[in-house]
């Protein structure tokens, strides 16, 4: 059930050494076996909270994702266009809801989730840290970073937590939409005016190695991998990733007739891989440290509107009371729900 | 009530006439109706209901997971409540 209000996690006697080992034995038992967890059953405090840190980040990545996209709808260049990207970045509000829901589960309240995102205290994707400077930005995003996304988000499906799977189900569903209409707009310019297939190829060129570094640090460097990968949180390692990514994205920009900025690209005819150039993991840490071209004007804008919109939440709150007070004659039209079982 | 207190609901939604309510996720309200309206928000964008119930996580009463086995267990030595349970020769049709 999702309900922070139904785990009793914390009311337990703590469970002697001898007992918590075999609760654990049995809990990988069941992992091993490809059950799923939900969210009253017994689990590690260490599983918990991966969990609550792995969910929480990627809800505010969908929250703080509006933001660049955002900064288009009023200046799409078509009425399509904009309906379009609309409905993107409300997608991307709805992920980020699926998936506080999801993390709510495992006993942390919304709020305290919010107040993280909002101190700065919680990390979310470093990719929206970069700036959208042209409309082509809004085709690499769909493209790459959706696309990225995605190659992430597949095996998340799978994953162990009941919750959070079933989120990612509903959300890789509506990403599919995200990366071919960013994919269509890439196509659109790359076709068009020698000026439209120069921005195609600037937004590829700035897009591209942060599109890469979305997928985390390389294997070597990966504090969480090996852990989550025996949870099945993970299924796939980071670089394992990364190189699917590569190996789908280069065709694509074949055709497109676009660039990859990547000198060292190069088909490698015995693994069957594109190999790509070093990443400068240099510039991730600085992104990740709040030190990328637009952590503050993020953070900021997130605090903006949670302030602008105070007054509209006690509004709400205070509707509420008062309708509890005097309910309306038809209040909660609920109605049909009784006797409606199955 | 604060906005922190707003109370958490289930989502049940009924995506097409002729089938049963499927629970979809949870959210936060102030209030029933903006319950609604937030569910058709989040988790209707594209059709995916011709009806939709809230109710509030706090009412639900649910069994314990830990407990599953001493619930569950009467009906696990009762094989004889599947049609599969009982020997009926081939030739024996529609039955």
């Amino acid at each position: 059930m999702y309900t922070q209000g139904l785990d009793t996690h914390g009311k337990e006697p703590l469970p002697t050494a001898a007992e918590g080992e075999a609760r654990a034995a049995r809990f990988q038992g069941r992992i091993d076996a490809e059950e799923k967890i939900e969210p009253k059953d017994w689990m590690p405090e260490a599983y918990r909270q991966t969990l609550i840190r792995q969910i929480s980040q990627h809800a505010h990545s969908e929250i703080v994702g509006m933001l660049p996209e955002g900064n288009w709808i009023t200046r799409a260049p078509t009425l399509k266009r904009k309906a379009v990207l609309i409905a993107k970045v409300q997608d991307e509000g709805g992920h980020g809801m699926y998936l506080y829901s999801a993390a709510e589960t495992l006993g942390i309240p919304r709020a305290q989730m919010l107040e993280q995102l909002l101190s700065g205290a919680a990390k979310y994707s470093s990719i929206f840290n970069y700036p959208t400077l042209t409309w082509a930005d809004i085709g690499a995003i769909g493209w790459l970073v959706d696309g990225a996304a995605i190659m992430n988000q597949i095996p998340l499906c799978r994953c162990s937590y009941g919750p959070y799977a079933r989120a990612m189900v509903r959300i890789c569903k509506e990403e599919s939409f995200h990366q071919r209409q960013g994919f269509e707009i890439m196509l659109t310019l790359s076709q068009g005016s020698h000026a439209q297939r120069a921005m195609a190829q600037d937004a590829l060129n700035r897009w591209w190695w942060p599109s890469l570094m979305m997928f985390g640090p390389s294997d070597a460097d990966s504090m969480h991998t090996g852990q989550s990968m025996r949870w099945k949180i993970k299924r796939f390692s980071n670089d394992e990733l990364r190189q699917r990514f590569i190996d789908v994205t280069v065709p694509q920009a074949h055709f497109l007739g676009l660039t990859i900025p990547d000198d060292e690209l190069h088909w490698d005819e015995a693994t069957q891989h594109y190999r790509a150039g070093p990443i400068d993991w240099s510039e991730f840490y600085a992104v990740l440290k709040g030190n990328g071209p637009c952590n503050r004007e993020r953070l900021e804008a997130r605090r903006r509107a949670h302030e602008a919109g105070r007054w509209v939440r006690e509004a709400a709150a205070a509707h509420a009371q008062r309708s509890q007070r005097e309910p309306a004659p038809q209040a909660a039209g609920v109605g049909g729900v009784a006797g409606a079982a199955a | 009530m604060t906005e922190a207190d707003w109370p958490l609901f289930e989502v049940f939604i009924r995506s097409r006439s002729g089938l049963e309510h499927k629970h979809v996720g949870s959210l936060h309200a102030a209030d029933a109706r903006m319950a609604i309206e937030h569910a058709r928000d989040v988790y209707t964008r594209r059709q995916e209901g011709v009806s939709m119930w809230v109710v509030r996580s706090a009412d639900i009463i649910a069994s314990d997971p830990e407990e599953a086995d001493s619930l569950f267990e009467p009906a696990r030595d009762k094989v004889y409540r599947h049609p599969t349970f009982y020997a009926i020769p081939d030739e024996v049709k529609n039955l």
